[in-house]
């Protein structure tokens, strides 16, 4: 007997899955439950299973027959889906999760938000071609064969078939057993890209705000990531003093206290003249703020970006996220720098917000 | 993947051991052949409705992503899947230990002989394996031809209708089988009967006003039966209206054909879920005793019972067909083998009498083996469950409690609970669907009805169905339904 082969049809329904989740790629980008659930380098996505219509009543009014202890009125579990059991059949929606690599994730958002690709500056401006072995066909030269699946095949179909001996584990491949890599054709900028995320954390800046900060930087940090082969990232929290530090720390870390921009600035500043030559990286800040710094702070900021900051780097971006108690003055006066070619300044005043910030930021194509 | 594997010696051994108990204790299957299988194997033949050759569908991959996560996850297992075919195919879990695939094949031998008896199966295609594989090769045909995507939604399109059909038309023999006259051809010319004259007679013997008025008859005569027989492809309230869309929607040859590949395979899968109480009931009742009286050695006992136990845990809120099914078929051999049944029983109101109940009468085996051959799970509760089972099982109903948005339990009444099954049971839990006229508004507008038992139908699904319905029909189709007693009508397009 032959069994039908179930990848095909797997990976048409995985396409149609993706194509589901780029249409409601901006639901997804506003909500930041998908950083919560990162791997390496995949996201689970939660979607609702893709239904087929057909008649069925309401479950609202439909209930069932149950088996088992309980009192009368005694509740059985919130309105969720029972089904299952022959004639306990109840229309349920079903949550399905899915597995999306990042770089997949980043090239839905590009074409979602129409990003130009990132024109790295520098002399490395050249492209790579090279090769990437993504999948696994079942043709190819024998030069190319997976050696780990083809043998894996094998074993499992010996095993399962009684001819494997464990004293004389000998492991014969037959033709339907060989897997063969195929690749794909990749281009990256042979380039390494550096992302200072800055982020004030004095008492104005609430959960809610912070959360809009963790969300739009792991866009970023997805979109950055694509274009670039190597890429670093370094946190700076600050209020009035700054400090680096790891990612848990950049979004947990509360402090009260007044607010200085500019001792971010100062520090990102020498953390690139000791690791990032600018010429060798391609270099990105991204600040957050509820714009409420010291008044005599801002001509200080404004000097550190014109003299060194923005001559450095490839893009400087601020986003002033909306908060209660700021006024949003820091986002005046960085508008009256007056080499603003490579700045960047937003407003974000609520999650739903963060698309069109993004677009901003990267829309520039640096 | 080719399986063409040994089959272990030991199994070999334990299903001659098993199939003879099974013959022994009575039951009659078909020829079973057991195939091993690998749990990826098993999900992808189960995504598959355990069919190893499928025309091609992203919903088997959606169902093959769902079954791996569940077994990845370790929710879910597949022990066991079986093919009412003949001869009857079924699948073993590799891993699963000795003791389970003795259990398993006791069970699947019991599902044989109720797919081979059972009177609901016997119209269903025994070749149905090798259906499917040319349902397969048909539609990849038609891939091929007309390209993936177009046959793909095609098929869904196909697929929301699937439920439209008449579980009961496999057994009614309607007088005008093949009978598409409505169809033919009207424009016949109108003749009218002449008396024999030479010709220059002709005008004498056949007077021209008198010729004229009887075309007018004949004419007029025809005009009525046309009237008549407008409107008449609507056969009354016509169940089946997938078969409807096949004989009178205009489409393409390769779009009927697949239309009736998607109806063929319901009507085939319509018993399994017609007696899925039964079946699995009496899987389960054969499995036990076949397995405790005349099988199990000492030391598999304790993983038997295991097992035994996991198939038949209860579930809140859920009935577990394993459980109630073998639950009642031991009932009622135990009702039968007292006599405690009949007007004389009924009667007796005595607690202490109907307990002390025994006339010695014996008949429970062959009283069982009578209801696998005629019942199905809505013959089966209608007749057998009593107060005293549902008491016995901890029966009870549940409803939505809207306010607090979750489900609680209602009611224990028995008659309630009986109720509420055989409402679940009816046309599989699904709104009855029926066609009352395929020439509404005299312009060949679809008009279907909802049966309504108080329940309402879910909108918006009801509503994309429609669409579906259109896409195939072209024409607009209404939907009569009710809510919360009003009548209202869906239109599509709206």
């Amino acid at each position: 007997m032959i069994i039908g082969n179930a990848e095909k049809d797997h990976r048409r329904f995985r396409d149609i899955i993706k194509g589901r989740i780029k249409q409601d790629l901006k639901k997804y980008i506003s909500h930041g439950e998908l950083i919560g659930k990162r791997g390496k380098d995949f996201v689970s996505i939660p979607i609702q299973q893709i239904d087929i219509p057909d008649f069925r009543y309401g479950h609202e009014q439909t209930g069932g027959v149950g088996q088992g202890k309980g009192n009368l009125g005694g509740i059985l579990g919130p309105g969720k889906s029972t089904s299952g059991g022959g004639a306990g059949d109840q229309p349920g929606r079903h949550i399905l999760e899915v597995d999306i690599t990042l770089d997949e994730l980043a090239d839905m958002l590009g074409s979602e938000l129409e990003l130009p690709r990132i024109q790295p500056k520098g002399r490395n401006n050249i492209d790579s071609e090279h090769y990437k072995y993504t999948g696994i066909r079942q043709a190819g030269p024998e030069s190319l064969r997976h050696f780990k699946r083809t043998f894996g095949r094998a074993l499992r179909r010996q095993v399962a078939s009684d001819e494997y001996d464990p004293s004389n584990p000998i492991i014969v491949p037959v033709h339907d057993d060989k897997r063969y890599r195929s690749r794909r054709v990749i281009r990256k900028p042979e380039n390494n890209a550096a992302i200072f995320f800055m982020m004030d954390v004095s008492g104005s800046m609430q959960a809610e705000q912070k959360d809009i900060v963790r969300t739009e930087a792991f866009w970023i940090e997805t979109w950055i990531r694509k274009n670039y082969k190597n890429t670093e990232i370094r946190y700076i929290a600050h209020d009035s003093e700054a400090q680096e530090v790891d990612e848990e720390k950049f979004y947990r870390t509360k402090e009260g206290g007044g607010t200085m921009i500019s001792s971010a600035y100062t520090l990102c500043d020498r953390l690139i003249g000791v690791s990032f030559n600018p010429e060798d990286w391609n270099i990105y800040c991204f600040h957050f703020s509820d714009g409420d710094n010291l008044a005599a702070d801002n001509d200080v900021c404004r000097k550190i970006l014109t003299d060194s900051l923005l001559r450095k780097v490839n893009l400087f971006c601020y986003g002033e996220v909306k908060a209660a108690y700021g006024e949003g003055m820091f986002y005046k006066a960085l508008s009256t720098v007056s080499d603003r070619e490579n700045l960047v300044c937003s407003k974000i005043s609520s999650k739903e917000g963060i698309l069109d910030s993004i677009r901003q930021f990267l829309g520039k194509g640096k | 993947m080719s399986t063409s594997r040994k089959f272990p010696t030991e199994l070999k051994e334990a299903k001659y051991e098993i199939e003879k108990h099974a013959k022994e204790v009575g039951l009659d299957f078909f020829e079973t052949i057991f195939e091993m299988l690998d749990y990826r194997e098993m999900n992808e033949v189960a995504a598959y409705g355990g069919f190893p050759v499928r025309y091609p569908h992203w919903r088997f991959g959606m169902q093959y992503e769902q079954l791996s996560k569940g077994y990845e996850y370790g929710l879910q297992k597949i022990y066991e899947m079986v093919i009412n075919n003949d001869p009857c195919y079924a699948y073993l879990l590799r891993s699963n230990s000795l003791v389970d695939q003795k259990l398993v094949m006791a069970h699947v031998y019991a599902h044989c002989d109720f797919f081979k008896n059972n009177l609901w199966f016997s119209k269903t295609n025994r070749k149905f394996l090798d259906e499917m594989a040319n349902h397969a090769t048909r539609i990849r045909e038609y891939i091929d031809r007309y390209g993936s995507v177009v046959v793909e939604e095609f098929i869904v399109t196909c697929l929301s209708l699937e439920g439209l059909i008449d579980p009961h038309s496999p057994f009614i023999k309607r007088a005008d089988d093949n009978n598409n006259e409505v169809l033919k051809d009207r424009e016949e010319e109108i003749v009218v009967h002449r008396l024999k004259a030479k010709g220059y007679m002709d005008q004498y013997v056949n007077p021209p006003e008198f010729i004229r008025e009887q075309r007018e008859k004949v004419k007029a005569e025809k005009e009525r039966r046309a009237e008549k027989e407008k409107g008449m492809i609507a056969i009354d309230n016509e169940k089946d209206i997938l078969e409807f869309l096949i004989q009178y929607a205009p489409l393409e040859n390769w779009q009927r054909d697949v239309i009736s590949i998607i109806r063929e395979e319901a009507y085939y899968f319509a018993p399994q879920k017609q007696t899925k109480i039964m079946n699995e009931g009496w899987a389960s009742y054969w499995h036990s005793k076949i397995m405790t009286e005349r099988v199990l050695h000492d030391s598999e006992l304790m993983d038997f019972a295991d097992h035994h136990a996991g198939t038949m845990g209860k579930r809140p809120g859920v009935i577990n067909p394993y459980k109630v099914g073998m639950e009642l078929f031991r009932d009622i051999e135990d009702r039968w083998n007292k006599g405690r049944f009949g007007e004389e029983y009924e009667e007796c109101k005595n607690a202490a009498d109907r307990k002390r109940w025994d006339k010695n009468l014996g008949l429970g085996r062959q009283k069982i083996f009578e209801v696998r051959r005629v019942c199905n799970d809505i013959g089966f509760i209608d007749e057998f469950l009593t107060e005293e089972f549902c008491r016995e099982h901890e029966l009870f109903v549940y409803e939505y409690a809207k306010a607090e948005e979750v489900y609680t339990i209602s009611t224990r009444d028995f008659e309630r609970i009986k109720e509420k099954l055989l409402f679940q049971l009816t046309n599989f839990g699904k709104p009855v669907i029926s066609l009352r006229d395929a020439n509404h508004n005299n312009a060949g507008e679809l008009f279907l009805t909802h049966q309504y038992s108080g329940v309402n139908i879910e909108k918006d699904y009801a509503q994309a169905t429609l669409e579906n319905i259109r896409k195939i029909w072209k024409r607009p189709v209404h939907l009569e339904t009710y809510e919360g007693g009003n009548k209202v009508s869906l239109n599509c397009p709206t």
